[in-house]
C-alpha cells in the first residue's frame, strides 16, 4: 500500500542523514564534551594497540590473577545494561504514562552499556585479531557448553533487541506515524526477561567455577541482578537530571519518583545479600572464607583490596540512608551525591571487589597480588568515554523526534 | 534563503572536517595495531582448527612455524605432529615420600617446553607443606633455602589431565580439548586469550603468554610438536602436555627424566604390567582436590 512516496528505500536513508546531521550539530558546550570524549577515547585506543603490539605483561595481570580492570568494568557494565530495563517494567507492565515519555532513555542506556560491555571484552583479549573464531559457524562455537558462549549471545541478542526498539519508534516518529504496536511492545517484553538473562548468564560465568569457592555460590546471579537495579536507576535518574537541564526535552517528575522508589527496595535487598554473604563466610570460617578475609582485612600483609571494599560499603550504606528518607530525597543536590555514591559503590563491589578476590588466594593457596597499570586505567577510560559519546549521540538524535510525538500515542 | 544554504553548507564543511579528523586520529592512535596486522599474514590468520586441517595443510603450517622460529628466534627447528596411539591412556604418579622439593622437574620442565627465559616460566610448581597438614594455605611455593627442610614435605604440582577437566568445558572457541590418549591440549594458533580456561582450572595448571617468550637461539630444544613444545606465540594459553612429544613415541616426561629421587612414575593406565599400575594397586594413593570431580589422572601417594 505504499505510495512510491514514502518507500522505506527513500525515506529510511534520508532519516539516517538527518540522524547524522542532528547528531553532529549542538552548542559549544556539545562540542567540547565531544571533543573531550574524543580525547580521552583516543587516549585508551592508542593504549590498547599499544597492548596488543607487545603483549599482556603491559597490564597488572599475572597468570595468578588472570583477569582485571576489564573484565571488572564489563561485569559491572552488563549490570547497567540490565538495569536500563527498570523504567521498561513500570512502563509497560504497569501503564506508567509518564515512564512510557522516557523509558527510551533506558533503551538507549541499554545499548551504550552493552557496547562498552562487548568492548571490554574484546580489550581483554590476547589475541584480538582471532575474534572470528567465536563467530557462530564460521568459528567454533563451543556452545551450549562455554557460559561464555552463552554470554555472546545473550549480550549481542540484548543489543539487536534494543537497537530494533529505539530505531523502529523513533524512525517512525521521524516519519510523523504512530508507531505500531506490533512492532515493538513484544520486543519490550522480550527485552524484559532478557535484561535478566543477560546478567543472570555473566553471574554463572563465574559463579559456575567450582575451583573459585568466592564465586561458586548459588547467590552470585540474585546477587548481581539486585546490584543491577541499584545501578541502573542511579545512572538514570542522573541523566534524566541532565537531559532536563541541557535539552528541551520534557522530563516529567514521576518517572524520577518512581526509579527512586524502586531503588528503595534494591537497595536493601543488595545490602542484605553482601550481608548475607560475609556472615556465612565469617560465621563458619575456614579455607572457604580466605578469599572474603582478604577482600575485607587483608591477609599475610596483603591488603589491596581493604581500602576499595570498605569504600564501597561506606558508599553504599550512605547512599541507602539517603534514599530511604525521604525528607533526604527530596533535597536534590543530596540525592545527586547519593546516587553518585552508590554507583562508584557498586562498581567497585561489581567490578575489582568481585573478580579480584576471585583469583586471591590462588587455587594453591598463593597471595598474588594485583594492582591494574597505566595502560589499564587508560583503556578502561577511553571505552567509558567511547560509551558516553554513543549515550549522548543516541540521546541527541532520539529526544528531538521523541518530543515532536503527540502524547501517549503509543499505548502499549 | 540563500544564507542559511550557506549557513548549513559551511556548517557540513566543518562538520566533515572534524569527522575527518578525528577519524585520522584513532587511525593514527591505533598504529600499533597496524604493525602487527602487517606481520601477521593472510595465511596464519585463516589458519583452521588443528582437528580440522588436512595432512596437506598441516604440513604447510608446521613448515611455517618452523621458519617462523628461524626468523625470529635464529634457531633451526624440527616440528611435528605426533597423534596419540592406539590403546595409550597416560596416567602420572609422584611419591610425595620420596619428592625432595629440589625443584630439578620444574626446570626440566622449563628447558623442554621452549619456557619463557626471562620469567623462568615452567609447567610444574613445587609446594612446601607443613608436616602433618594437608592444607595448602599452609604450603609455599617460592622457597628459596635449602632443601629438604626438618618438619616439611613437597608436593609438585602441574596439570592434572582431568578426566573431567574444566578448563575444556568453559572454552568458548573449543582451543582446548581432551585428546584419545588423556592429553589435554591447545592449539596455540586457534586460543583467542580469554584465559577462562586459567580462571577455571582449579590446580593453577595454565600459563598464559603474557607476551612473546625470550629464549637465546643456542637454547631452543629444536625437538618439537605442533601442540605440545614448540614456541608459543604472543598472547596465548599454554599447559602441560606430559611432554606428548616424547611420551607418545614411548620416551619418559622430560621431569621425570630429571627427578633425582625416583618420585615419579608415568605410564599406560591400560598395561596391567605398568609401574604405574603397581603402584595404583598397591599403594595408598590420592588425588587433588577430588570434591570437585575433576578426576585427575595424576595420583600421589606415600611409602607409608
Ligand atoms: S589440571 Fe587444570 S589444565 Fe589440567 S586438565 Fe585439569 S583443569 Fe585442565
Ligand atoms: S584462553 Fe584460549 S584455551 Fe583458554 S578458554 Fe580462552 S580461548 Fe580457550
Amino acid at each position: 500500500m505504499q505510495t512510491k512516496a514514502d518507500s522505506h528505500w527513500v525515506s529510511y536513508p534520508r532519516f539516517l542523514a538527518r540522524a547524522l546531521w542532528s547528531a553532529t550539530d549542538g552548542g559549544v558546550t556539545f562540542y567540547a564534551w565531544m571533543t573531550g570524549l574524543t580525547a580521552i577515547a583516543l587516549v585508551g585506543a592508542h593504549a590498547w594497540a599499544t597492548q596488543v603490539a607487545q603483549g599482556m605483561a603491559l597490564t597488572g595481570m599475572s597468570d595468578h590473577v588472570s583477569w582485571g580492570l576489564y573484565i571488572a568494568n564489563f561485569t559491572f557494565v552488563v549490570g547497567l545494561a540490565a538495569g536500563g530495563v527498570m523504567m521498561v517494567i513500570p512502563a509497560y507492565l504497569y501503564r506508567d504514562h509518564d515512564m512510557h515519555d522516557v523509558v527510551i532513555v533506558g533503551e538507549l542506556l541499554a545499548i551504550a552499556a552493552l557496547i562498552m560491555a562487548l568492548l571490554f571484552v574484546v580489550v581483554d583479549l590476547g589475541r584480538p585479531d582471532r575474534f572470528w573464531h567465536l563467530i557462530p559457524l564460521i568459528g567454533r562455537f563451543h556452545w551450549p557448553i562455554s557460559m561464555l558462549t552463552w554470554d555472546v549471545v545473550v549480550l549481542n541478542g540484548y543489543l539487536l533487541i534494543n537497537l530494533h526498539i529505539c530505531g523502529y519508534l523513533v524512525y517512525m516518529r521521524y516519519l510523523g506515524r504512530t508507531p505500531d504496536p506490533r512492532w515493538y511492545v513484544p520486543f519490550v517484553m522480550i527485552s524484559i526477561a532478557w535484561a535478566i538473562s543477560v546478567h543472570t548468564v555473566t553471574a554463572f560465568l563465574y559463579g559456575g567455577l567450582g575451583g573459585r569457592p568466592f564465586w561458586n555460590t548459588a547467590l552470585l546471579a540474585p546477587r548481581f541482578l539486585a546490584s543491577a537495579f541499584v545501578t541502573g536507576p542511579a545512572f538514570l535518574v542522573l541523566l534524566l537530571q541532565i537531559v532536563r537541564r541541557v535539552t528541551t526535552f520534557r522530563v516529567p517528575e514521576s518517572p524520577i519518583r518512581t526509579l527512586i522508589a524502586v531503588m528503595r527496595v534494591t537497595v536493601l535487598v543488595n545490602l542484605f545479600m553482601v550481608f548475607a554473604e560475609v556472615f556465612t563466610a565469617f560465621y563458619t570460617g575456614g579455607a572457604h572464607a580466605t578469599a572474603a578475609r582478604y577482600l575485607y582485612f587483608g591477609m599475610h600483609g596483603a591488603t589491596g583490596l581493604v581500602p576499595w571494599i570498605w569504600s564501597a560499603v561506606a558508599l553504599n550504606l550512605f547512599g541507602a540512608v539517603v534514599l530511604l528518607v525521604p525528607a533526604l530525597t527530596r533535597r536534590t543536590a543530596l540525592l545527586d551525591v547519593a546516587l553518585v555514591g552508590i554507583f562508584v559503590g557498586v562498581w567497585i563491589e561489581k567490578g575489582m571487589g568481585l573478580i579480584i578476590p576471585g583469583f586471591i588466594p590462588s587455587t594453591l593457596h598463593e597471595i598474588v597480588e594485583y594492582v591494574p597499570s597505566l595502560i589499564e586505567w587508560r583503556v578502561t577510560a577511553g571505552i567509558w568515554a567511547l560509551g558516553l559519546m554513543v549515550l549522548t549521540i543516541a540521546l541527541k538524535v532520539a529526544l528531538p523526534w521523541m518530543q515532536t510525538a503527540p502524547a501517549h500515542s503509543h499505548d502499549g | 534563503m540563500s544564507e542559511s544554504q550557506d549557513f548549513v553548507s559551511r556548517r557540513t564543511m566543518l562538520k566533515t572536517a572534524g569527522a575527518t579528523l578525528g577519524a585520522a586520529a584513532f587511525a593514527r592512535a591505533l598504529a600499533p595495531v597496524a604493525e602487527v596486522v602487517e606481520e601477521l599474514g593472510a595465511e596464519e590468520f585463516l589458519q583452521k582448527h588443528y582437528r580440522e586441517m588436512t595432512p596437506a595443510e598441516l604440513e604447510v603450517v608446521l613448515r611455517r612455524i618452523e621458519a617462523d622460529a628461524l626468523e625470529n628466534y635464529g634457531a633451526e627447528v624440527h616440528v611435528r605432529d605426533v597423534r596419540p596411539r592406539e590403546g595409550v591412556q597416560f596416567g602420572y604418579a609422584l611419591n610425595l615420600s620420596v619428592c625432595i622439593g629440589c625443584r630439578r622437574c620444574a626446570d626440566a620442565c622449563h628447558r623442554e617446553n621452549n619456557h619463557d627465559r626471562r620469567t623462568n616460566q615452567s609447567y610444574i610448581r613445587v609446594l612446601e607443606m607443613q608436616q602433618g597438614s594437608f592444607d595448602m594455605e599452609h604450603g609455599d611455593a617460592t622457597y628459596d633455602h635449602a632443601v629438604p627442610q626438618p618438619g616439611k614435605y613437597y608436593m609438585p604440582v602441574q596439570c592434572q589431565q582431568c578426566d573431567n577437566p574444566p578448563c575444556v568445558d568453559v572454552c568458548p572457541v573449543e582451543a582446548t580439548w581432551k585428546e584419545r590418549d588423556g592429553i589435554v591440549v591447545v592449539d596455540y594458533d586457534w586460543c583467542i586469550g580469554c584465559r577462562y580456561c586459567e580462571a577455571a582450572c582449579p590446580y593453577h595448571a595454565r600459563r598464559f603468554n603474557w607476551e612473546a617468550p625470550e629464549i637465546p637461539a643456542e637454547e631452543v630444544n629444536p625437538d618439537q610438536a605442533y601442540l605440545s613444545n614448540r614456541i608459543r606465540p604472543q598472547g596465548v594459553m599454554e599447559k602441560c602436555t606430559f611432554c606428548l612429544h616424547r611420551t607418545r613415541e614411548g620416551r619418559l616426561p622430560a621431569c621425570l627424566e630429571a627427578c633425582p629421587t625416583g618420585a615419579r612414575v608415568f605410564g599406560n593406565l591400560l598395561d596391567p604390567s605398568s609401574e604405574i599400575r603397581w603402584v595404583l594397586a598397591n599403594k595408598r594413593v590420592f588425588v587433588l582436590k577430588e570434591e570437585l570431580g575433576t578426576r585427575p589422572r595424576f595420583f600421589y601417594f606415600f611409602d607409608e
